[in-house]
């Protein structure tokens, strides 16, 4: 069974979501990315959807659930690169994800990651 | 039923010249040549294609069934007659006319030919007189429809006219709104400014809401779902050009635009912009 790698850089974890996403895919990756913050002890996780072009509202249940386990364990967590149709049909099915942070592309997510953890 | 006479067509072939000519002084009289968006010789050479046209299509079959296919090419003559009327803003009334007209030049000539036979000549003139008025509805048939091809074409280039992007900096978008906000124009203007938003890879992006008539409740759902969808992206959302008397309406009404960064004009926006950005503004020397 395939699955969403979970590259490591510093303190960082970057998740890349090249396929489309299914529901079992995205548990897996939960499992995944819990399993690897607890052993890497990162402080940010940087999650790139840009190749993501469709989404239901599991899917947006989904990104919103890693955003908030994320912090839960103490890393900061950014979505990046969200493709115009998603954002849209993530408004229109009412999926706002409050409390989750986002930017445009990879490189401001990381500047942005930083900042946060600079502050901490 | 209606099938004209094969005397009273030959009449009207045989008097072609004599019926054109009381035609274009029809014409003349009620002032219909003296416009000058439609020169006289045009209307001459179209008054003699179409009297062409229909002594043609009437020798051939029913006068009173204009969908048959002897009709074909008078409808069609008379479709692309409306059509060039209405593009150049002449109204229904001057295209009727031009049909109408008609009627008087053909039952004098009726006249002429049937003057002894008033049974004929009564049978013939309703004829020509139903013909004529099928052709005229069909010519404002026509009109009509022009005319509404237009202004779906206009309503079109509005909504695409109105919905303009612009770059007021580095990494700072605007999007001047103008005229009522409903639902389909809000997506139009949410698709093109996320659009521009990955494009560019602007971190701010200002809606100015100055040419917006009135918020109510549903326009300020709509500017919050493109907000919430900004912001989705990654972007900043700020919304300027709130007006005293929008700003009351949104008190009243009690809606909340909390989270959203509001701004009077689009120049406080624009300086917030530029904070943001960390860029100042100085005066040179």
């Amino acid at each position: 069974m395939d699955r969403i790698p979970i590259l490591r850089m510093g303190d960082f974890l970057l998740v890349t979501i090249q396929v489309d996403m299914h529901d079992q895919l995205a548990m897996t990756l939960q499992d995944d990315l819990s399993a690897k913050i607890n052993e890497t002890s990162a402080k940010g996780v940087l999650i790139d959807i840009s190749s993501l072009d469709v989404v239901d509202s599991f899917i947006g249940r989904m990104i919103g659930m890693i955003s908030g386990l994320s912090s839960v364990m103490d890393a900061q967590t950014v979505v990046v690169g969200m493709q115009p149709a998603v954002a849209i049909t993530l408004v229109e099915l009412g999926l706002t994800l409050q409390g989750v942070s986002t930017a445009l592309n990879v490189e401001r997510g990381m500047q942005l990651l930083r900042e946060r953890v600079q502050q901490q | 039923m209606s099938i004209l006479k094969q005397a009273t067509i030959d009449a009207i072939k045989h008097n072609e010249p004599a019926i054109l000519t009381a035609w274009m002084a029809a014409l003349e009289q009620e002032g219909s040549l003296s416009d000058n968006r439609i020169s006289r010789d045009e209307v001459s050479a179209q008054a003699r294609d179409f009297l062409r046209l229909v002594v043609a299509a009437s020798a051939q079959g029913d006068a009173a069934d204009l969908s048959r296919n002897e009709w074909t090419e008078s409808r069609q003559f008379l479709e692309q007659l409306s059509r060039s009327r209405a593009l150049r803003g002449l109204d229904s009334h001057h295209t009727a006319r031009f049909i109408f007209s008609l009627k008087r030049p053909l039952f004098d000539q009726l006249q002429k030919t049937y003057a002894k036979d008033p049974a004929t000549l009564s049978s013939e003139v309703w004829a020509v007189s139903e013909l004529v008025d099928l052709l005229g509805m069909h010519t404002i048939r026509a009109f009509q429809k022009s005319r509404e091809e237009v202004i779906m074409r206009q309503q079109e280039e509005l909504l695409e006219l109105s919905t303009p992007v612009v770059k007021l900096w580095e990494g700072v978008l605007a999007l001047p709104m103008i005229g009522t906000l409903d639902s389909q124009r809000t997506q139009v203007v949410m698709e093109s400014l996320l659009q521009r938003i990955v494009e560019t890879g602007s971190e701010i992006a200002i809606i100015d809401i100055t040419g917006v008539p009135t918020v109510d409740t549903l326009v300020a759902q709509h500017l919050l779902k493109t907000v919430t969808a900004i912001r989705l992206m990654g972007a900043d959302c700020i919304i300027s050009g709130i007006r005293p008397q929008i700003a009351q309406t949104i008190v009243h009404l009690g809606l909340d635009l909390g989270g959203i960064i509001t701004k009077a004009n689009l120049a406080d926006a624009l300086a917030l912009a530029l904070k943001r950005s960390g860029l100042t503004v100085t005066r040179a020397g």
